[in-house]
């Protein structure tokens, strides 16, 4: 483990040595204030808007983050020859790529942290009151959907060679899946075989990343949601990490790295 | 004296896509064997084999046929890196880290506990010179000195076998003098160095042993006086073994 945490380390570093997740805070926090400021029509609900925009940004940085992070990661390593060093030192494939996996996943966490801190104070401002535990559920499903989202692009980063065309392939799976992802059942029914089974099939094996899409509870201030189901997701969401973690270490186990 | 780096019947192919996808052979039934303490030079023209065969020794390509070991043990065991320090050719390492944060990472790699990782962190930024530097991050540094950031993380773990790729490779005299130094007092701690270099000037001040390999075929295995024989140095010696004739070159 002391392997793993070691390279895990070296990713967070990196994170907040760059600018990107500043630029996108900083963003960020600059659209949120702005709309915060004015008060269009006087709409008593007009923080509800500003709370879906506000976390609607806060998706796309996160997601942006986690893909931009994850992508670059192997394939820096093999165009600096940083990865000849390292794994000259007794340090095993599945290791490292463990370690790159929990340092991306780590980082994004904690950027998720000053989102969600930035987000509360932006939301008590307007609304005078603090849903810590909805706020807390919302974070953490959103949070293992980021794990999801990493592990795929961290086995694209050693299927594709370069980073720019793994993060776009990316993109687009994971906006097809939470666009049209929970559709596809529906999809299917108006269909003949075997492109039935087919899209059916696709249904059932894609991970369904819209459950962790908890933003509308927030939103409109809902009930919180029964712990049971946060941890079958929870559960849900690790099947899926470790299955694209074990596709990874499958595919990078003989590959060549010189 | 025992033998810690052992090749034997080393055989490596791989698809070249420059031929069509067909079999390139780098490496010919390979066997070499470097013993304790001693300094070995590996030579060869470019394309000869030499990072191919160290890819093998490092666990980073796997062999088609024959056997490679580290200290007897096979070199596909992440164990067999243990005791061994690598400095590979030209590699730009970690910008965002100062050299000591690089060394600490490499150094929790290998398990050192803290006390001693800063103790041997220190003696390393001293030995290559790095003090001053040492709280500023890599992408500050000249090649020179990332070369140096790069012996410093080879010798983090104290190795006993220590495998240079061309360590000089890119470096100003001053800096190749200093390279040499190192290998020396390293050689006179009782290491094992198995490096391979372009500079044959270099090999004959301090290698102990030298082997010649070309086209993937070991050409030449022994002391650097006999090789060198009646020849008057080292690369006279070396473009004999390797075919070239200086009457038909350009």
């Amino acid at each position: 483990m002391k392997n793993i945490f070691a390279v895990a380390g070296v990713v967070i570093k990196e994170l907040y040595r760059r600018k990107d997740f500043y630029v996108l805070f900083i963003i960020t926090v600059l659209i949120c204030l702005v709309m915060a400021s004015v008060n269009i029509f006087n709409d008593p609900k007009i923080a509800r808007y500003l709370k879906e925009i506000c976390l609607l940004l806060v998706w796309i940085s996160s997601l942006v983050i986690a893909i931009t992070t994850t992508a670059r990661q192997i394939p820096a390593e093999r165009e600096n020859r940083t990865l000849l060093p390292l794994l000259a030192k007794p340090l095993t494939r599945p290791q490292l790529i463990f370690g790159k996996f929990f340092g991306c996943w780590f980082a994004c966490g904690l950027a998720l942290l000053c989102f969600y801190i930035f987000f509360g104070a932006l939301a008590a401002a307007r609304e005078h009151q603090w849903p810590l535990l909805d706020y807390f559920q919302a974070a953490v499903m959103h949070w293992f959907m980021l794990g999801i989202v990493v592990a795929m692009t961290l086995l694209g980063s050693l299927v594709f060679a370069a980073p720019s065309s793994n993060s776009t392939i990316c993109f687009v799976i994971i906006g097809g899946i939470l666009f049209v992802g929970r559709h596809l059942d529906q999809v299917a029914t108006s269909m003949h075989e075997p492109l039935r089974a087919i899209v059916n099939a696709l249904y059932f094996t894609i991970p369904h990343l819209e459950f962790y899409d908890l933003r509308d509870l927030i939103i409109h201030n809902w009930p919180l949601i029964e712990w049971k189901y946060i941890v079958l997701a929870l559960l849900y969401a690790t099947a899926y990490i470790f299955a694209f973690l074990l596709g990874a270490c499958l595919v990078f186990r003989r590959k060549p790295v010189n | 004296m025992t033998a810690i780096l052992q090749t034997q019947k080393l055989r490596v192919e791989y698809r070249s896509r420059e031929m069509r996808q067909g079999i390139k052979v780098a490496l010919l039934g390979l066997d070499l064997e470097v013993r304790a303490g001693e300094v070995f030079g590996f030579l060869g023209p470019n394309g000869a084999g030499k990072t191919t065969t160290m890819n093998v020794l490092l666990g980073f390509v796997p062999p088609t046929s024959g056997a490679a070991s580290l200290f007897g043990i096979d070199v596909r065991q992440p164990i067999a890196r243990q005791r061994i320090g690598y400095l590979p050719e030209l590699t730009y390492y970690y910008k965002f880290l100062t050299a000591e944060e690089l060394l600490r990472f490499y150094a929790k790699i290998f398990g050192l506990a803290r006390g001693e990782t800063d103790k041997r962190i220190a003696e390393l930024l001293k030995l290559v010179e790095l003090e001053h530097a040492a709280k500023r991050p890599i992408k500050s540094y000249s090649k020179g000195m990332q070369q140096r950031v790069g012996l410093a993380q080879a010798l983090i773990n104290n190795p006993d076998l220590l495998i240079l790729d061309e360590p000089t490779s890119g470096l100003d005299p001053l800096g190749r003098m200093k390279v040499r130094e190192i290998i020396q007092r390293l050689k006179h701690d009782g290491k094992t160095v198995f490096f391979s270099s372009h500079e044959l000037g270099e090999v004959e001040t301090v290698c102990d042993r030298v082997a010649i390999i070309h086209q993937g075929e070991l050409k030449a295995i022994g002391g650097v006086h006999e090789i060198t024989g009646k020849h008057a140095s080292l690369e006279k010696a070396f473009l004999e073994i390797i075919g070239f004739n200086s009457s038909t070159a350009p």
